[in-house]
């Protein structure tokens, strides 16, 4: 990963965290699907991160929002979550001939049918750790399937959504 | 002996994973027990700031609903001060020191606040600088809202009264039976009644306050009305839905109340290991 490479990830983190904590923070839609948009920010990390600061940085994100969110620890308990599972995923789905060095694994580098596949488990699996821990106890298994199937839904439409309009912009200024 | 580091070598990401997701979990046991204080939360100073500007911003748009709701109630402590004078000629008796517990009220601004999870918080503008403590009971002048649980120096986080945690003592006003409110985690407008009798006949449209048997709230402070009343699973109690009457997805300034004979009553309480309900 280059400076440049590293600055934009920088700045493009830092906006999904500010989205995230101000304008998604009480949103819902039919009150049972929330919207996880910072998870992209480390399920777009390069393909050939190490482990450990996978590791480090997914739990650093999670703990940041989980500070605008009073919820303690349970954002760092799925993101942490996901950081160690991820590189598992990738391995399991990687295409015929591997990655290229320094992918990212996002819609434009890797094709719609299995960019679903590699994002839609994460965001599931993120969503039902979330709500357990959140739920813990108080309600039935019912309840938080189903509002962690509304809200992976949700999270995908709007990684989709956000990769249509600004990344190919964003390719070509560059 | 080599052989074992190398074998915790090669675990490492496992070891690293196992480690952080004990403290996450640790982290959000210590939050959710009711003494426990979080580490990181909307109270410490960047944060708090953060939603501080966010609030100003679009609090700015409220601005003439809150005039018209604080007018509102500008007249009703009017024509209640002018009910007051006109009771001079009555005699005075001396309250009897049952009565005496009093109350401070501060007025602050919700900076920050959840409504979508089980455990939902509330950040206020207001923190130790200008006397909140903790335990002092949040409220509207439409109704109650929750409980402080954390200060820090200029902020403070408060227990929503949607958290499935807390548990508000409260009353209905036409019949006087007692119960505790508390949020089953559907509907953001509607809480449940616990602990009310079956013999008891509560109807839809009676209005439920707190009680004032927990030191947290004044009595009297309105919660909402009974929206319905159905036989529950338990043999001995009645199931009751209440609409909430604060709008939690507009609040925007609350007033923070303390009973300053509080530590008279938890001393007491302590002494006969009672504990109290909030």
């Amino acid at each position: 990963m280059n400076i440049r490479n590293l600055f934009s990830t920088i700045i493009w983190g830092f906006l999904l965290l500010v989205i995230q904590i101000f304008f998604l923070k009480n949103l819902a839609l039919f009150g049972v699907a929330l919207c996880f948009i910072y998870l992209l920010l480390i399920l777009h990390l390069p393909v050939n991160i190490s482990t450990i600061s996978l590791l480090v940085i997914s739990f650093l994100v999670g703990l940041t929002v989980d500070m605008f969110y009073d919820t303690g620890g349970i954002h760092a308990v799925g993101t942490t979550f996901i950081g160690f599972f991820r590189p598992i995923w990738l391995r399991i789905i990687s295409p015929t001939g591997g990655y290229d060095e320094g992918t990212s694994p996002t819609l434009q580098e890797m094709g719609t049918g299995w960019y679903l596949t590699y994002i839609v488990p994460m965001t599931f699996l993120f969503s039902l750790l979330f709500f357990t821990v959140d739920q813990w106890g108080t309600m039935g298994v019912f309840n938080i399937l189903n509002k962690s199937f509304f809200s992976s839904i949700l999270t995908v439409l709007l990684a989709i959504l956000v990769q249509a309009l600004f990344y190919k912009r964003r390719r070509s200024i560059l | 002996m080599l052989r074992i580091f190398e074998f915790l070598y090669k675990l490492r990401a496992f070891l690293l994973f196992v480690l952080l997701e004990i403290i996450a979990i640790w982290m959000v046991v210590r939050n959710n027990s009711p003494q426990g204080a979080a580490f990181f939360n909307s109270s410490m100073a960047i944060s708090g700031s953060l939603l501080k500007t966010q609030s100003d911003i679009t609090g700015f748009f409220s601005l003439s609903e809150e005039n018209d709701e604080l007018s509102a109630q500008n007249a009703r402590l009017l024509k209640e001060l002018i009910g007051q004078n006109s009771m001079d000629s009555v005699s005075y008796a001396p309250l009897d020191s049952s009565f005496k517990a009093s109350f401070e009220i501060i007025g602050g601004k919700i900076v920050g606040q959840t409504l979508r999870l089980a455990q939902n918080h509330i950040t206020i503008n207001r923190g130790a600088d200008d006397g909140v403590t903790e335990g002092m009971g949040i409220f509207t002048q439409n109704g109650a809202v929750g409980r402080i649980k954390e200060v820090s120096k200029n902020f403070s986080v408060g227990i929503s009264l949607l958290n499935t945690g807390l548990l508000v003592s409260s009353k209905i006003k036409s019949s006087d039976v007692f119960g505790s409110i508390n949020w089953d985690g559907k509907d953001t407008q509607v809480a449940k009644m616990l602990y009310v009798p079956r013999h008891v006949t509560p109807s839809p449209g009676d209005t439920v306050i707190t009680s004032g048997y927990n030191a947290v709230f004044p009595e009297g402070i309105l919660i909402g009305t009974i929206k319905s009343v159905n036989p529950s699973e338990n043999q001995n109690y009645l199931d009751i839905s209440v609409q909430l009457s604060a709008d939690f997805s507009k609040l925007n300034y609350v007033y923070l109340v303390r009973n300053t004979s509080i530590e008279e009553r938890d001393s007491l309480y302590q002494q006969a290991e009672i504990s109290d309900e909030y």
